[in-house]
């Protein structure tokens, strides 16, 4: 079993190594200890400001700070981020596009024991239908490290979402290459290609192999860049394949398999199947059986790779 | 009040105290600090104030009462499984994913939960709204809302304050739980809305102001101030300790949303142990 890391941490830990970086400030409400943005505080204290309880006013200081010309990290959690201060990301952020990054973490039902309160899963629907906002959603801990300092590297609005969970490590420190806007193709394959996006990439990796098993040959691509998506590699995927499953942690609804969907509808129509939460809430639990109860497995995206094959014409 | 009345209210406090140390020790998660500073306004409260009936938790003319700070639900539920809304032994079962009993407050989920809450800052204007409706439809329920002193930051508590002055709303009552800490730190540190009584002043609700906010008597005195005070809505302002109760927890921030292990577990048992023989000894005595 590879090693597990949480995305937050190693946002954390990326903020500290690329902070050195003096045009980077970091700001939070009152949960730098698990957005792990305390990691940057240690090294950094001059430039780490706690805002406090008050999401929507972080949001818009964000934005007052960019507009000095340096580069913002705003950090909380997800349900907070995306939620309570959307209209702040939107008005004071977006519209203006200025230099802002969202480092949200405690995406997804994988939170656990807090519970719906806490579980967003209707974030990457928030932020991807804001013009001039990117969101990435990084799979591993590298993958995460890449994505931050990419994040620094581009000007502009950037939704990172990030998880609370220990998540496998896929990709190799040293050799792996963060590109923006490009899906990344993990595994090639001939009858079906699984497109996953954060903690389910490993999933659809062992979704995959169970596939296999049964002589199926499906392709995996993980998608850190949900917007904007890579439509190129969508398109190929249709053309080689003909049918598609995507895994995500987030509400069917307009999530990662509705930005697939607006791709194939409108290039190469066939068959996808999606795997998400399927527009409920969440619930208090352990992380791990939360998955489980709602679908969240390899076995669901195997079994929905299935049906997707049939569909074809 | 009689100091027999006192007595019973301060063991339903420990006994909720406990109830709150058990469920966060079953779940491995949760919230124990500010459970624990809020344990005596939620006794006072469910036992000696509100007009409820557990048998009935919807009655539609009951008291309402609104958590704005939904983290402390293991207060809120040890305080509910006590007054008879739910058996106790359900309690073990908190965070759990078969029991009802979220991690944070579900109306629709656990009986004698009014409101949903867990996003500070929304409870209160909540309980704005079921006071408006009061009002509107002159019914003469009232309405109890618990803040955090940390929660103050949020901006929609003062959108809150303002709405309720401005609507002259009598029929609420709110509490803030001013232990001094929120998760990051010390509130003085980390963001300072002091001076908050003249604040609360300021949007025109009558304030009270308790030294001792774990004290029972003085926090039950204050139902009748608040009743007296005609078209404004009352904030009382506690002093408490985060924690309160359990020793190694007391004043610490460190203990706002971490479980105890098996021994911290048995130590803070036995120190509610020790406390509820005093406190019977009294009883007797
Ligand atoms: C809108 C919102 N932002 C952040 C959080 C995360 N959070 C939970 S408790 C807490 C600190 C609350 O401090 P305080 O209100 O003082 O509570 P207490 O000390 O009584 O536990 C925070 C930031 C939240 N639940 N809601
Ligand atoms: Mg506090």
């Amino acid at each position: 079993m590879a090693k597990k890391i949480a995305t937050r941490q190693a946002y954390g830990d990326a903020l500290a190594e690329f902070g050195i970086d003096k045009n980077i400030v970091v700001l939070d409400a009152d949960l730098s200890k698990s957005t792990k943005t305390d990691n940057f505080k240690q090294v950094y204290p001059e430039r780490f400001v706690n805002m406090g309880i008050a999401e929507a006013n972080m949001m818009s200081v964000a934005a007052g700070i960019a507009t000095t010309g340096k580069t913002v990290f705003a950090s909380t959690f997800a349900i907070f981020a995306a939620g309570r201060a959307c209209e702040q990301v939107r008005n004071s952020i977006c519209y203006p596009k200025l230099n802002v990054k969202i480092g949200a973490t405690h995406a997804g039902i994988s939170v656990g024991e807090d519970g719906a309160s806490h579980q967003m899963i209707e974030d990457i629907a928030n932020m991807k239908t804001i013009p001039n906002m990117s969101v990435i959603s990084p799979a591993d801990a590298v993958e995460t490290r890449a994505a931050v300092k990419a994040a620094i590297d581009y000007n502009g609005p950037v939704y990172l979402r990030l998880g609370r969970l220990g998540v496998p490590v896929i990709f190799d420190k040293d050799t792996y290459v963060f590109e923006w806007g490009k899906g990344v193709m993990i595994s090639d394959g001939t009858d079906v290609t699984l497109i996953a996006t954060g903690l389910m990439v490993h999933l659809a990796m062992e979704a995959a192999t169970i596939l296999k098993e049964d002589g199926i040959s499906a392709r995996v691509i993980n998608i850190h860049t949900i917007k904007p998506i890579d439509k190129d590699i969508i398109i190929k995927a249709c053309k080689d394949t003909g049918a598609i499953v995507t895994a995500e942690e987030h509400n069917v609804v307009n999530g990662l398999g509705s930005s697939v969907t607006d791709v194939t509808s409108q290039h190469y129509p066939i068959p996808v199947k999606m795997v998400g939460v399927e527009d409920k809430f969440g619930k208090s639990g352990k992380p791990e059986l939360l998955l489980e109860e709602y679908g969240l497995t390899a076995i669901n995206i195997a079994d929905k790779a299935k049906q997707a094959i049939a569909m074809k014409k | 009040m009689d100091k027999k009345t006192l007595l019973k209210l301060q063991i339903t406090a420990t006994k909720v105290r406990k109830n709150i140390v058990e469920q966060v020790f079953s779940a491995s998660s949760g919230h124990p600090g500010g459970s624990l500073s809020s344990a005596d306004v939620f006794t006072a409260l469910y036992f000696n104030e509100m007009n409820i009936d557990p048998t009935n938790p919807k009655k539609s003319d009951r008291d309402r009462f609104v958590l704005s700070k939904g983290h402390c639900a293991p207060g809120l539920y040890a305080t509910l499984a006590e007054r008879g809304y739910f058996p106790v032994s359900d309690l073990k079962g908190f965070r759990n994913i078969n029991s009802y009993l979220q991690g944070h407050p579900s109306m629709k989920d656990v009986p004698g939960v009014d409101m949903s809450t867990g996003s500070l800052g929304q409870g209160i204007s909540a309980a704005v709204g079921m006071a408006i409706s009061g009002k509107i439809y002159n019914e003469d329920y009232r309405v109890y809302s618990l803040l955090g002193d940390g929660e103050l930051e949020e901006g929609q508590v003062w959108e809150a304050m303002m709405s309720a002055a401005h609507y002259k709303l009598d029929n609420l009552m709110a509490f803030v739980d001013n232990n001094g800490l929120q998760i990051d730190g010390k509130i003085s540190d980390i963001m300072n809305p002091d001076d908050i009584e003249s604040k609360f002043k300021a949007f025109n609700w009558n304030v009270i102001v308790l030294e001792d906010g774990n004290d029972m008597a003085a926090i039950v005195a204050t139902f009748e101030q608040a009743k007296a005070c005609k078209g404004k809505p009352t904030m009382v302002i506690l002093h408490t300790i985060k924690g309160k109760g359990v020793s190694y927890m007391e004043d610490d921030y460190g203990w706002h949303g971490k479980a105890p292990n098996q021994e911290e577990r048995d130590l803070a048992i036995k120190e509610l142990d020790e406390k509820l023989v005093e406190l019977k000894g009294e009883q007797h005595g």
